[in-house]
């Protein structure tokens, strides 16, 4: 990320460039899943999509204090780590979509969306199962000196799963470069997780001595602050952590999930929307400080809307995978 | 099959001298288990190893069968080749999803970008009365999943030249050990060498049936063919040696020569490899056979404890003599 401006706020000083970046990446998540969901509605989509409207500072905080070269895995509910960490908006719609030129050629979908140029090891369909995957590129990084971090993406809904303690209890004995960032979007699936999960939800980490934060995941100024420390402290040898982020889930569990009153009430959903909102919270920020203005940010949000249409429209145009190609790659 | 050569070791050491080879040939492999380093695991596979490679390569891990093979895999993806140690083919169960879910489908959904250089060596084999957590032989399992690879190797030469190319492969690979067979000695050159899956080998020819036999049930079907040739019948026996990819055509072209054959497989036998060999003999030499294919698996019951219940689960080559005698009109 290029440092050029800096502004002084009552805190600290700022790297205006780097919160204009991050605000583009945070408006770049939310119109993307906007225009997934109406894929969706307009039946262009196959399949389903989880969207992860609302969460959107977890992914854009963590993926700021990485390197390209670092390593993610995601979650079912995944667009939003893979676009945080690089991935294109018009190949990401072309795997949406099952075209050929999508991220995984079409085989993957909305839940598998994998890329390595961006360190992208894949987002994961099973719940907390890409623990291990996550742990052994932070073993790979460690044994290879390549200085890489691994960050492992999962919802509060993994912490019923038992590989994510086999993991954490690996990570903390070898001391390697993993964080586990667990979203916690208070419900897993249909289901509020005081419901599913005992005691407190950083005790589970704490347990095996690992550093745990706790930290308000609508404010991407505070998760990148400690993903960042957390980040280079792994960096440097000094073993995994794990960051708890509290957020929210704007829409249902996936596309379909309409009427969530049986689980969730209106009022509940619309105070996260008008008050814990990330990209109101950054924006309001942004302009109060001085930092930038409205016009600014208005642009930015047209730029990001131009090229989600043009990636649209780009994976609406392109071409399925050939039906020869469907027994491809089942081996290397 | 080479000609035998003076030097005969055993399994055990066949396994121990293809990891040693590999670690040395090449820097990214290592070996993770649960008491693989100092113990050398409860059968003594591994003895040695951690002296020549040290306590980085061949690492000791707690009893999380699937937190090690999640963990291998992700090092796999990320430019390591680890192999991982399942000290009992019943844990596999535990591992089901870093094999099935993950590591055989990063490959595929990831429009080939990604792919998993991985190992999982086990075990298989009942008669060691370990109970019926510790005696199972699940090779099919693994078998039956696509972007998997599956080795049930017979004897020393082909453990050694399996595992190497098991090592090599850039797939993950199950690779079950009858733990009856650590002991069997054969002859095993010194030299470098790996043999290809999907390739298998005939054992020992004959013209009058066709034993197709995996794991250490090619030993059974050898002493039945001792047993079958005093009452001047010929069998052949011809081993997968992977279960997956399986030499459909070689397995086809015994049966076609003999007319007759019979699958063993230690593994349960509902649903398990003998139907799914006995399927491709019955479709590719229908006609050529001159009797239905039989086959002969370990009994649909849980393993048992008491060793004379046990003996009754596993087949033996009285059964197998007497299903080739019965099948070739001399009974």
């Amino acid at each position: 990320m290029t440092k050029t401006t800096k502004k002084t706020t009552r805190e600290s000083p700022v790297d205006v460039e780097q919160w204009l970046h991050v605000y583009q990446q945070v408006v770049k998540i939310r119109e993307f899943e906007e225009k997934a969901n109406e894929l969706y509605i307009n039946a262009l989509m196959p399949g389903l999509a989880h969207l992860y409207i609302g969460e959107e500072a977890v992914a854009v905080g963590v993926c700021e204090a990485l390197r390209r070269d670092d390593y993610i895995t995601s979650t079912h509910r995944g667009h939003g780590h893979c676009l945080a960490k690089g991935a294109a908006v018009d190949r990401m719609f072309a795997e949406l979509l099952g075209k050929e030129a999508g991220y995984c050629r079409g085989k993957g979908g909305s839940m598998h969306i994998a890329d390595p140029q961006s360190g992208n090891l894949g987002a994961n369909a099973i719940v907390g199962g890409s623990a291990g995957i996550a742990t052994g590129a932070a073993f790979s990084a460690k044994r290879l000196g390549q200085g890489q971090v691994a960050v492992c993406f999962f919802g509060e809904g993994a912490l019923g799963q038992g590989l994510l303690y086999e993991e954490m209890n690996l990570a903390q004995l070898w001391l390697l470069p993993v964080v586990f960032v667990c979203e916690n979007n208070f419900y897993n699936e249909y289901t509020h997780y005081r419901e599913t999960t005992a005691g407190e939800l950083t005790a589970r980490a704490q347990a095996f001595g690992i550093l745990t934060e706790e930290v308000d995941g609508q404010d991407v100024r505070v998760v990148y602050a400690t993903a960042e420390r957390l980040i280079e402290r792994a960096r440097r040898g000094e073993g995994p952590a794990f960051l708890l982020c509290n957020t929210y889930r704007y829409r249902g569990h996936h596309v379909g999930d309409i009427d969530r009153a049986y689980y969730r009430s209106k009022q509940e959903e619309q105070e996260w929307v008008t008050a814990r909102d990330p990209l109101k919270i950054l924006s309001e920020w942004l302009t109060e400080e001085g930092l930038t203005d409205q016009a600014v940010l208005d642009s930015i949000r047209t730029e990001v809307k131009t090229q989600i249409e043009a990636g649209v429209k780009f994976a609406l145009e392109a071409p399925y995978p050939a039906v020869s190609e469907v027994d491809e790659d089942v081996y290397a | 099959m080479p000609e035998p050569i003076g030097r005969e070791i055993t399994f055990a050491q066949a396994i121990r001298e293809a990891l040693a080879e590999e670690m040395r040939r090449d820097p990214r492999v290592f070996i993770l288990g649960e008491d693989v380093a100092e113990a050398g695991t409860p059968f003594k596979v591994l003895t040695g190893l951690v002296e020549e490679f040290g306590k980085d390569r061949v690492i000791d891990t707690p009893i999380s069968e699937a937190g090690i093979t999640g963990l291998a895999l992700g090092a796999a993806m990320t430019g390591l080749r680890p192999v991982v140690d399942i000290m009992f083919g019943d844990f596999i169960t535990l591992t089901a999803d870093q094999m099935v879910n993950q590591a055989a489908k990063i490959h595929y959904m990831s429009g080939g970008k990604w792919s998993a250089p991985m190992v999982l060596r086990t075990t298989l084999g009942a008669s060691r009365r370990s109970g019926a957590q510790h005696s199972q032989s699940l090779h099919v399992w693994f078998s039956h999943i696509p972007g998997l690879q599956v080795v049930v190797p017979s004897t020393p030469y082909d453990a050694k030249g399996l595992l190497k190319t098991a090592i090599r492969d850039d797939n993950p690979v199950a690779f079950f050990e009858d733990k009856m067979m650590y002991r069997l000695k054969g002859p095993v050159p010194e030299e470098d060498y790996t043999i290809p899956f999907g390739v298998a080998d005939i054992k020992r020819t004959g013209s009058d049936v066709t034993l197709v036999a995996t794991s250490s049930m090619v030993q059974v079907a050898l002493e039945a063919a001792n047993m079958l040739e005093a009452i001047g019948l010929q069998a052949e026996v011809i081993d997968p040696r992977t279960t997956s990819p399986l030499d459909e055509q070689a397995l086809i072209e015994s049966a076609k020569k003999t007319s007759r054959a019979i699958v063993i497989d230690e593994g349960y036998r509902r649903y398990g490899v003998t139907a799914e060999i006995a399927s491709v003999i019955a479709d590719g030499a229908f006609y050529y056979l001159d009797a239905p294919v039989k086959r002969i698996g370990a009994m649909d019951v849980p393993i048992p404890f008491s060793p004379p219940l046990e003996d009754a689960t596993v087949p033996n080559e009285r059964m197998v003599f007497e299903m080739a005698k019965t099948l070739c009109g001399k009974a």
